[in-house]
């Protein structure tokens, strides 16, 4: 019988070690990272990219096909698609992101004083189950008519509904570490309830929440796309790919190309970041790893 | 000598690459016959379970790996089996008990069910004469009203009657051979005895051959025909029970048998004039229990209970899992807060303060857990452990880790370990590292929450010498919880014994020990394994 009880000490240590072994044995999580990695230079070096302005417009340009003009072709208003969709990462990577670091941020603060003090308890997590009610998009699509769209607006109403999650998912973490022998040795040597919280509590609470950010991430640009879509996410001004789908709808039978690119970009995105998420929760919580 | 059931023969078992060994058990023979309980000792890491779980053919796949050697059942060689083949072997020829009778048993599965599912597979039998066997199987293991058991489901059951229906599950096919893997370790005394008594029982009423794998030479003392002493994967010696415990060949064996801590107490060096630094006076801990669906009623944890600790004593509170003297160690130390009664430490109670009024009294009282594996943080270092503590209490970081490294040398470790994590110890060492922490608040009052009942038997001397040790050295008051008598009639000066949340007997230990006046204590005692073996008397010494 090996040693198991040792396990979960090592996770820290290996996260980054070992990268060879890691992708020989997740081949699809290396190649995700690649693809977003590559988004990613793509939405900082966009000017660079052969692209042309997104917004400008080229009435003699409409509905063309690829070429090497236009790589993606044109829209009905004759915009670069290739141009458009590169730019369209920008959104997608800033919503994901934010609303990743917004709804883990608050979510842990919350969730760490629920499962802690008992007191805040009962009232929070109602809270939350009230939040966790209404559809997350639905109440995106309220906030954002409330308060006009802009991208900061579109970040904050996908944040909101994610938190409720996120807020469940430190309160059952808490639960468990404050009944840990180790917790209940602080408290006798005297430490105070923020130092046990950060100390103890906090790190044992981050490897569920880095698997967590990315999928809050994944669904935050999924989120953002439907609203752009729906018309309540991003202003037209802004090139993302929900509203350029939105836009090609009308199109689609003659130019399926405008609503294909962004859906396609999309589609690997969120599948790239869905597998990095499924890898990370392999490495980050062996006892899942194994029963896979 | 009649045929053996089961003879193993040079049995290697590969680790995986990157272990800590090239091989789990290596060149490890030893054979049962009819009739016989071998049972096979050793300490974790030994070999012993694999050695069990390879006789089974349940070794994990692709990481454990037969690499030489034959398993023999009644001469059939278990290791050309096919799974098919094994796993009708299972259950039929071979029967299995393991170590957690809650977790080896379907918690939504009536357990006549259970036990008749080995019917089911194994056999044609109808339903009627099904239930008949089940029936007959439970009353040979002495599970009363078997007609009403059978329908119940594991959860009303207790552990001992679970693990009742575990060995009638693994006996309803009438196996040549039974495994029993630590079988009465989760168990208390009182359970284990009855178990151990209806293995020998059936041993002798059905001539089953039984490989009995064992960390404690008290049950070995109890059930054993023959012993296999096993340590690193090798068999270190074997033979029968009286030759091996009374004239021990090999070194490794002397010194497992020397560590079993023996039930006469030794003289100890009175403490009666120092002064009380430890008081409860009707201390009670009462949980609501119910609700809901079922009707409310009241759990005492702990009912009137009233203890004294002098300095430099060590009171041993004894009892079994559910007697409540956990409960009283962690009111002590302010874990949780009693419902009723005081605590004085040096005559200020402490039972009822508050957050802010207690933090003076928290370093006057520290408390050492029973899993070293869990009383540690994995994710902080072992100096950051032991100076958490003084660095709240106002003491400047280099001066903390200055006593930090001193407490290491004290407790027997490197100090430049500190910056170790816990997971680069052992389990000793980790309880070490937890006394360090300890100490290192200049505690008046130690409260050991069965600090060595996670350890190997060697380890566990060791510790319990350190515990007795910084006793000495700085006139400490210890509160030790154990449910253990041997380690209790070893280190403790005093002994209370408590039962069902209340203490029942209490007297200097030689005074219990020597005659026990209440009957539960009595009962106690009359169950502790191997209670008539008198160990690490050898005979040539």
């Amino acid at each position: 019988m090996t040693e198991s009880a040792g396990a979960p000490a090592e996770i820290g240590a290996t996260l980054f070690g070992h990268w060879r072994p890691l992708a020989a044995r997740y081949p699809f999580v290396v190649v995700a990272a690649i693809i977003i990695l590559v988004f990613v230079l793509a939405a900082a070096f966009a000017p660079l990219l052969w692209t042309t302005e997104p917004l400008a417009l080229n009435p003699l340009q409409r509905l063309k096909p690829p070429s090497a003009l236009n790589w993606f072709g044109s829209d009905q208003f004759g915009r670069d698609v290739w141009t458009r969709t590169v730019y369209g990462t920008r959104v997608s990577l800033i919503v994901g992101i934010a609303v990743a670091v917004l709804s883990i941020s608050i979510g842990l603060f919350v969730g760490m004083l629920a499962g802690y003090i008992r007191l805040l308890d009962g009232i929070v997590m109602r809270v939350m189950d009230g939040v966790m009610a209404i559809p997350g998009v639905l109440l995106a699509i309220a906030l954002v008519s409330l308060s006009g769209a802009s991208l900061v607006t579109v970040i904050i109403a996908i944040t909101v509904p994610e938190i409720p999650r996120v807020v469940r998912l430190v309160r059952a973490v808490v639960l468990t570490v404050r009944e840990e022998p180790y917790v209940e040795a602080a408290i006798a040597a005297g430490t105070r309830l923020p130092q046990i919280l950060i100390r103890h509590v906090l790190p044992n609470c981050v490897p569920a929440l880095i698997v967590q950010a990315t999928y809050v991430c994944a669904s935050a640009m999924l989120t953002e796309a439907i609203l752009s879509f729906l018309g309540a996410g991003t202003p037209p001004e802004i090139p993302s790919w929900g509203n350029m789908m939105a836009e090609g709808r009308a199109f689609f039978p003659i130019a399926p190309r405008i609503i294909l690119f962004p859906g396609a970009a999309l589609a690997l995105m969120i599948l790239a970041v869905n597998v990095l998420g499924d890898g990370l929760r392999d490495r980050l919580d062996p006892k899942l790893a194994r029963r896979v | 000598m009649t045929a053996p059931v089961l003879d193993v023969q040079g049995l290697t078992v590969r680790l995986p690459a990157r272990a800590d060994r090239v091989n789990a058990v290596e060149n490890v023979s030893f054979a049962v016959t009819p009739g016989e309980i071998v049972c096979v000792v050793g300490e974790s890491g030994s070999g012993k379970s694999v050695t069990a779980h390879a006789v089974m053919g349940l070794l994990p796949a692709r990481q454990l790996t037969v690499a030489a050697g034959r398993i023999l059942l009644e001469g059939d060689d278990l290791l050309t089996k096919t799974p098919a083949e094994m796993r009708h072997i299972r259950g039929a020829r071979i029967g299995m008990i393991f170590q957690e009778p809650m977790t080896a048993l379907n918690p939504v599965m009536r357990v006549g069910d259970q036990i008749a599912e080995v019917l089911d597979i194994h056999t044609k039998l109808s339903e009627r004469e099904r239930r008949q066997r089940v029936l007959d199987v439970m009353a040979s293991v002495h599970l009363p009203e078997p007609e009403r058991m059978i329908d119940v489901y594991p959860h009303q059951l207790s552990g001992g009657q679970r693990q009742r229906i575990m060995i009638a599950a693994a006996l309803v096919l009438d196996p040549v051979l039974l495994i029993a893997d630590e079988p009465t370790t989760a168990l208390d005394v009182a359970t284990q005895a009855q178990i151990l008594k209806l293995m020998k029982e059936l041993r002798e009423r059905r001539n089953t051959g039984v490989l009995f794998i064992t960390h404690d030479f008290g049950v070995v003392a109890e059930i054993a025909h023959r012993v296999v002493v096993m340590q690193h994967g090798r068999v270190v010696e074997q033979g029968a029970t009286q030759d091996v415990l009374r004239r021990p060949r090999d070194e490794y064996t002397r010194t497992l048998i020397r560590a079993v801590p023996s039930l006469s107490p030794p003289a100890r060096a009175s403490v009666a004039d120092a002064p009380v630094v430890l008081e409860t006076k009707h201390l009670m801990m009462t949980y609501k229990a119910g609700g809901f669906f079922e009707k409310r009623r009241e759990v005492k944890a702990a009912n009137d209970v009233n203890l004294c600790v002098r300095r430099g004593e060590m009171l041993g509170v004894v009892g079994e899992s559910g007697s409540g003297k956990s409960t009283v160690a962690r009111c002590i130390a302010r874990l949780i807060v009693p419902s009723d009664g005081a605590i004085l430490i040096e005559g200020a109670d402490v039972a009822k303060l508050g957050t802010r009024a207690l933090r003076p009294h928290r370093k006057r009282v520290q408390i050492v857990f029973q899993d070293p594996y869990r009383s540690l943080n994995p994710r902080r270092s072992v100096g950051d452990a032991i100076t958490e503590g003084p660095v709240n209490f106002g003491m400047n970081a280099g001066e903390a880790v200055a006593r930090a490294r001193n407490l290491m040398r004290l407790v027997g470790l490197d100090p430049d370990a500190l910056a170790r994590f816990p997971h680069q110890f052992s389990g000793g060492q980790r309880q070490r590292i937890c006394i360090a922490r300890a100490l290192a608040m200049d505690p008046e009052i130690l409260v050991a929450d069965e600090p060595v009942s996670a350890l190997d038997v060697s380890v566990q001397a060791q510790v319990l010498e350190l515990i007795d040790d910084v006793r000495k050295r700085f006139n400490l008051a210890v509160l030790f919880i154990t449910h253990d008598l041997r380690v209790a009639a070893q280190v403790c000066d005093r002994i209370v014994v408590m039962h069902k949340g209340e203490v029942v007997e209490e007297g200097t230990t030689a005074a219990v020990f020597a005659a026990p006046q209440h009957a539960y204590t009595k009962a106690l005692f009359d169950s502790a394994p191997g209670r008539n073996f008198e160990f690490g008397k050898f005979d040539q010494e």
